[in-house]
């Protein structure tokens, strides 16, 4: 069953003057359609305006479709009454892990979530301790989150997501703000989640080497989706990517450089690994 | 050297005074002050004295601690001390060109120097001793009544602690913009008051653009994360009165049933 069924949703942020009158309309979501797997690790890819964020914040409740519709889970994220739903279902990690936490101690911004859906006390403990372990995070559940790294700040935030059971995890450029890093080990804690816990991840980035171990990809441009399907697929069309101003990652771009130049690669080589082991076969070893 | 600045100090510890519910220090503070005007001869400052000394003793906070914090009042003490003692009319005591010293001012002198160090000592032992967030929560939770009357309690609480989680945040923000500024030829030192006062405009704009944003972001992942105000909201470290509490509610109604007996007492009048 889908998770996440979105159809021909529209979305547009209308600018207004002084005196409110309509300046100009810009289309941020334009009928985007797409579904998303109970149990996937999907990445959103674009460049900057592409609409990726605002289709995140549509899955979250955060903004309604002015057309169309999206289903989480089965709810429809215009029903008011069931909104709360929409939103334990579908977690969202933010770019700036500043401006995203609440308490003023680790385990107390964990329980946040929990706190605001009603979960009696000791249950909140657990859910704590379990979020904040899944995460790599439970030895500084009595840090102040200023004395945090960037990349712990945002496994805090990921922790405070899933301390509210959610069935789907939105990041929207988790990993824009960190160094090296500490995007790493932000990348290892979200893919640990997703095989280990079996939760839903949609990851929207910039950074091509986080989607190679992706179900699937969706490329977007000008608000619309233009690319979807496996990594393997997507990365195998070097010369439509760099239309849309998108890198592929970087092994990927010298298989395809190489086969330009008579190498005889196969398309989408995604890592290093699977690089040198066609290289090898080549070679004949 | 701005990240030095602490608001309401606390200090880490652990002692009888820091256990116990912010409720209870919070009324306690809150009557020790109110005592502080009620009283009427030395007894009752005597009576206050020793009070605060057992709280001290019992927090475990370090005297030396205490009286640092101490030092920024001494202005403050040294002008009260001033105009009390030659501005009050009176008998007079002793006389110098134009000056006069009374009986009264001195009188008030003390008073107001011993209440004054006795209310800032008392009140700066409750920071010392709670967390901001043990405060806010309690609070939220000790003036829970006064919802009946459409006071937003649990509104204010949140601001307060959210505005306390952000003032490191902001206080490094104004760092950066500051460097970023003097980077680029800013003076926020040399001149005159005005001067500097004028210098601080560049930080405060891009300062106040910045924290609207930050607003902005946390309303937003507050929502994301179903908050939705204080209704059908469960806590995760609940506050629950001990045995503790209810002794110390007793040691506190002991010591204003003292203060009304001895500290108003005209046995004990000097003046």
């Amino acid at each position: 069953m889908d998770l996440i069924k979105a159809r021909d949703v529209l979305f547009e942020y209308i600018r207004r003057d002084d005196e409110g009158n309509v300046e100009g309309i810009t289309t941020a979501l334009d009928h985007v359609s797409l579904d998303v797997k109970q149990g996937d690790f999907v990445c959103i890819l674009g460049h900057n305006g592409s609409g990726k964020s605002t289709l995140a914040k549509h899955i979250n409740a955060l903004l309604y479709p002015e057309e169309g519709s999206i289903w989480v889970d089965g709810i429809n994220t215009r029903d008011d009454e069931k909104i709360l739903e929409v939103r334990r279902r579908a977690g969202m990690v933010f770019q700036n892990p500043d401006n995203q936490i609440i308490g003023q101690v680790v385990e107390e911004d964990v329980g946040f979530g929990p706190e605001n859906l009603g979960v009696p006390t000791s249950e909140i403990w657990e859910r704590v301790e379990e979020s904040l372990k899944a995460v790599g995070m439970y030895e500084y559940r009595e840090f102040s989150p200023n004395k945090l790294s960037g990349g712990q700040k945002q496994r805090v935030s990921i922790a405070g997501v899933l301390a509210m059971h959610p069935k789907c995890i939105v990041l929207d450029e988790p990993t824009a703000m960190l160094d090296p890093k500490g995007r790493k080990e932000v990348v290892r804690a979200v893919r640990g989640l997703n095989q280990v816990e079996g939760v839903t991840v949609i990851l929207i980035t910039h950074y091509m080497e986080e989607t190679v171990h992706a179900d699937k990809i969706f490329v977007m441009d000008k608000g619309k989706v233009v690319m979807q399907g496996p990594p393997k697929d997507i990365f195998s069309q070097v010369e439509a990517l760099k239309e849309l101003r998108l890198d592929v990652p970087q092994v990927t771009l010298l298989a395809y450089e190489l086969k330009k130049r008579g190498l005889d690669l196969p398309d989408g080589i995604l890592t290093v690994d699977e690089m040198v082991d066609e290289l090898k076969k080549l070679k004949g070893i | 050297m701005i990240r030095d600045i602490t608001i309401g100090q606390y200090y880490q510890t652990d002692s009888v005074i820091h256990r116990l519910d912010p409720r209870v220090k919070l009324l306690g503070t809150f009557i020790y002050i109110i005592m502080l005007f009620m009283m009427k001869n030395p007894a009752g400052y005597a009576l206050a004295f020793l009070f605060l000394i057992l709280v001290i003793k019992l927090s475990r906070v370090p005297l030396k601690f205490i009286l640092k914090g101490m030092k920024s009042i001494v202005f403050i003490l040294f002008i009260t001390v001033f105009f009390n003692l030659f501005m009050t009319p009176g008998e007079e005591l002793v006389r110098f060109w134009k000056i006069t010293i009374t009986d009264r001012g001195v009188a008030n002198a003390l008073t107001m120097t011993v209440r004054l160090s006795l209310l800032i000592i008392g009140s700066s032992m409750m920071t010392f001793t709670t967390t901001p967030n043990e405060l806010t929560d309690g609070m939220e939770k000790g003036l829970r009544g006064l919802k009946k009357i459409k006071v937003p309690v649990h509104e204010m609480a949140m601001m307060m602690s959210i505005a306390l989680r952000f003032i490191p945040i902001l206080l490094e923000e104004t760092d950066k913009i500051m460097k970023a500024q003097m980077a680029r030829g800013a003076d926020f030192e040399s001149g005159g008051l005005i001067k500097r006062a004028k210098a601080m405009v560049p930080i405060l704009v891009p300062l106040f653009v910045s924290a609207f944003r930050r607003a902005n972001d946390l309303a937003m992942a507050m929502e994301a994360r179903c908050y939705h105000g204080g209704e059908g909201r469960t806590k995760m470290k609940p506050l629950i009165y001990k045995r503790r509490d209810a002794v110390s509610y007793i040691i506190l109604a002991v010591y204003v049933v003292l203060v009304f007996f001895l500290g108003r007492h005209a046995m004990f009048k000097v003046w």
